[in-house]
This record gives structure tokens, C-alpha cells and sequence, in this order.
């Protein structure tokens, strides 16, 4: 089947989609977008997380026909068109919450959504925000510097990005 | 494979009745990872996230109902209200990205015995509003839950709304995991006062075939509060009662060991969580603290 849908701002058709598979499948293989990552499969991990009309949510989880005509925003869709990184990226590499990076971009989507939400989240709220996204390299408290830094900066209180 | 994807509830339903072996999709939270691990590999998926209708509920005077692909996320956030222990157990619900998909009628379609929303459902009292293109059924939810994953719906119906009764007292709902986030129940308990009726219900999840309530433990509880008047003049339990009710939930299991935990272990921690949803609930009603709509 033949699925349209709109990836950052941008209209794109995937042919040849077999039905059963996702929405992940689907960014990865057919539209080569390979920033959302392919780990669980189960949405046990996050490292797949993307806003489909605007929730976030695990590509893995959704069905490739269930992305008929929505607004997608993956982490490709982060930077700005000259490359200069969205804040929340620039907050992950000052604090050196990336190792391996497998994990960043599902973090870097869900970070951008909390932000959204709360723009002065307590601990509490990250760690909740950021509860469905698995990180094994960091232990996670330079992650929780990041979202803390970006916030800061987002609020125009810490240091300039 | 073909993909369903009606528009209406009409076009939904007579697409189960010419195909009942369609399999429905709302939020994908299961039935993808059936998908991907080649578990199962149905003809049709009946794709339901194009039904506006069914992500909307509506609070009535005395019932919820709550259209079946509502997201735990929205029970989260709009219905505590109303819904305390559903929306206690729609908190623990896997993700936040698993509750923006993941509905309460996907929890009562797939019928796992570890389903979060059970206990809550079978505490609170609720009723399945099944349908098909022969008509609309409800189903009380005591009688929908009938075996390992299955469910009392026809091959040709699907489940349009839940039900719920507000609450008309302090409720509660814990559950056992080896983590705050992304956990399968090990086991899962609900309790819910309900003063009007000098009742209480219970609800136990992942201890027995299916979700199960504790009928003992709720009949006496139930004696104990309305024998010493505890109702018109709310004090704090005697340790007796609560122990008692406790030894009395925990009876009700009939648990497997697997690999998320053994037999013993879950009849035991029904019983902690039940004493210690009786003491919350309690607790919350003699100081007067009724749920707010």
C-alpha cells in the first residue's frame, strides 16, 4: 500500500509499504530518515520516540497505514535548515549527556516535548518525562544536567547557547 | 495482509461483521509487537485511530463513559476526578509514550491478566458497551473477563466505550513491579469505598487466570465497617480488620509462577497491597476527603 504522510514540514510518499509493518520501518527504510533508532521493537526503550501529531510516541508502536495523513516530526527535523542545533541538542553535548548515542535521539524528542509542556521542570518531572527512554552508557545524570541546562537557557535565565 | 481503515463507527462495524477474523488496532501497544515478533500474523488489521468518536468520553452524573481508544494519558490528566484508581493505574501504564497510545479498551480487548486498567475497572464498577452491526450489548465487567486473554465478545463485535461508575468514595490502586516505569505487573490491587451503598469492591490483577475480585475479603470488609458503624462515624480501623481483610485478598489469587515472579511471592504481596489500599482509603474517608469532580 501506499502511505503519505508529512515528515518535518515536509510531504513524503512511501510505496510498497506491507501492512503489518511500522511507522518506524517505514521513516528508516523507505524515506531514509535513520534518526529515529531500531532497538526494542516493543516500545520498552525509547530510542525510536517521535511526535505524531504531536504525541510523543514509539515509531515501533505505530502502524505504518496509522500515519495516513498526520504531521510527523522526527529528530531530523530538530536542527535548522543551516545546521545550527536546536537547543536541546546543544544542551546534550555541553554536558556530555551522549556516549554512544544510541538512545539520544528518543531523549532528544522526549526532552523537546516536556519543555513544551513544562518549561521549568522539577526533577521529578524529568525523570517522569523521561521514564520510557533507556540510556545504558551515561547513568543518566549528565542527561538530567542537559534537560536542566536547556531549560535554563530556554527560559533565558542561564547562560547563553 | 489488508488494512482496514474505516472512518465511522458504522463503516467499523461492518467491516468485524464481513471480516471477523480482523484484527482491531487502536494504539498499536500490543498488537505491533505481535506484528514485529511474528507472534501473530493476521489476514486484516481493522485499524480504529481514524473514529474521532472513540477518543472522546463524557462525564455523566453517575457513570463515566469513556470511548475506547481513549489514551491513558487523557484518563491521567482529565478524569482522577471521577476515576480515581483508573486513572492511579493509567500513572503506571509503561511510558508516557505508551500512554499517549495505549487505551483502556485495548487493555479489556487483549484481556491479559497483567492489564493495569482490571483492578481498577472491577473495584470502580463498570460496564462494556459491545457492539455490532446485530446491535449494542453491555457487558458487566464481572462477566468479561473469561479465560487466559480472552474476553466475552462475539467475533463480530468491538468495544465502543467503558462505562465506569464515578466514584463515590476513596479509592486506590498499587501495583508490584521491579520498577516506577515501564513494568508488567507482577500483581496489581484496587480497592474503592463506596459509602453511598455501604459497599466496598476490589479488583486484583495479574494473580489468577484473569482479573479476579477478592469477594471475601470484600463481604467482610463490608460487615466489619456497617457492624461498628464505621461508616457514620469514620475512626481507624482495628488491627484485626485489617489484617483480616488482608489475609482474606490474598486467598482470592490463584497464581502461576513465572518469570516476573513466583505463586508465593504474588499471594503475599496481594495481601500487603490490599492492607495497604485499605489503609490509604481509609485513611482519605475519615478525613473526609471525597473525590472531586
Amino acid at each position: 500500500m501506499r502511505v503519505t504522510c508529512t515528515v518535518n514540514g515536509r510531504r513524503q510518499v512511501a510505496d510498497h509499504v506491507w501492512e503489518g509493518e511500522s511507522l518506524l520501518y517505514v521513516l528508516r527504510e523507505r524515506l531514509g530518515l535513520p534518526g529515529a533508532k531500531n532497538a526494542c521493537e516493543q516500545g520498552e526503550c525509547g530510542s525510536c520516540t517521535i511526535r505524531l501529531d504531536g504525541d510523543l510516541v514509539c515509531a515501533c508502536l505505530v502502524a505504518a497505514g496509522q500515519a495516513e495523513g498526520a504531521d510527523i516530526r522526527t529528530v531530523e527535523g530538530l536542527a535548522a535548515e543551516d545546521g545550527t542545533l536546536h537547543p536541546v541538542q546543544r544542551a546534550f553535548l555541553d554536558t556530555g549527556a551522549v556516549q554512544c548515542g544510541f538512545c539520544t535521539p528518543g531523549l532528544l524528542m522526549a526532552t523537546d516535548e516536556l519543555l513544551e509542556r513544562v518549561p521549568d521542570p522539577s526533577d521529578a518531572d524529568i525523570r517522569e518525562a523521561l521514564a520510557g527512554n533507556l540510556c545504558r552508557c551515561t547513568g543518566y545524570e549528565a542527561i538530567m544536567d542537559a534537560v536542566r541546562l536547556a531549560a535554563a537557557r530556554r527560559a533565558g535565565t542561564g547562560e547563553r547557547a | 495482509m489488508d488494512f482496514l481503515r474505516p472512518t465511522d463507527w458504522a463503516g467499523a462495524l461492518a467491516a468485524k461483521a464481513a471480516h471477523p477474523d480482523a484484527v482491531p488496532i487502536a494504539g498499536g501497544t500490543d498488537v505491533m509487537v505481535e506484528l514485529t515478533f511474528d507472534r501473530r500474523r493476521p489476514d486484516r488489521l481493522l485499524d480504529l485511530s481514524g473514529i474521532p468518536e472513540l477518543r472522546r468520553w463524557e462525564t455523566g452524573e453517575r457513570t463515566v463513559r469513556l470511548g475506547a481508544a481513549v489514551p491513558y494519558r487523557a484518563v491521567l490528566d482529565h478524569l482522577a476526578g471521577p476515576l480515581p484508581a483508573l486513572a492511579l493505574a493509567a500513572r503506571t501504564v509503561g511510558s508516557p509514550q505508551i500512554r499517549n497510545r495505549g487505551s483502556v479498551g485495548g487493555n479489556l480487548g487483549a484481556a491479559s491478566p497483567a492489564g493495569d486498567s482490571h483492578p481498577a475497572l472491577l473495584a470502580a464498577g463498570a460496564e462494556v458497551e459491545a457492539a455490532s452491526v446485530r446491535g449494542t450489548r453491555r457487558i458487566p465487567i464481572d462477566a468479561f473477563y473469561t479465560g487466559v486473554k480472552r474476553n466475552a465478545l462475539a467475533p463480530d463485535e468491538l468495544i465502543r466505550a467503558i462505562h465506569i461508575d464515578r466514584a463515590t468514595g476513596p479509592q486506590q490502586f498499587a501495583k508490584v513491579g521491579t520498577r516506577n516505569a515501564m513494568v508488567i505487573a507482577v500483581c496489581a490491587f484496587a480497592l474503592a469505598l463506596h459509602p453511598h451503598t455501604g459497599t466496598v469492591r476490589t479488583g486484583i490483577g495479574s494473580a489468577a487466570p484473569t482479573p479476579v475480585r477478592a469477594p471475601d475479603a470484600e463481604d467482610y470488609l463490608t460487615g466489619a465497617l456497617a457492624g461498628a458503624g464505621l461508616w457514620e462515624d469514620p475512626r481507624p480501623l482495628p488491627e484485626a480488620v485489617r489484617r483480616r481483610f488482608a489475609e482474606l485478598a490474598a486467598t482470592a489469587c490463584r497464581p502461576i509462577d513465572d518469570v516476573r515472579g513466583t505463586a508465593r511471592y504474588r499471594v503475599h504481596a496481594v495481601g500487603v497491597l490490599a492492607r495497604r489500599t485499605l489503609d490509604r482509603t481509609w485513611d482519605a474517608y475519615t478525613k473526609g476527603l471525597t473525590p472531586c469532580a
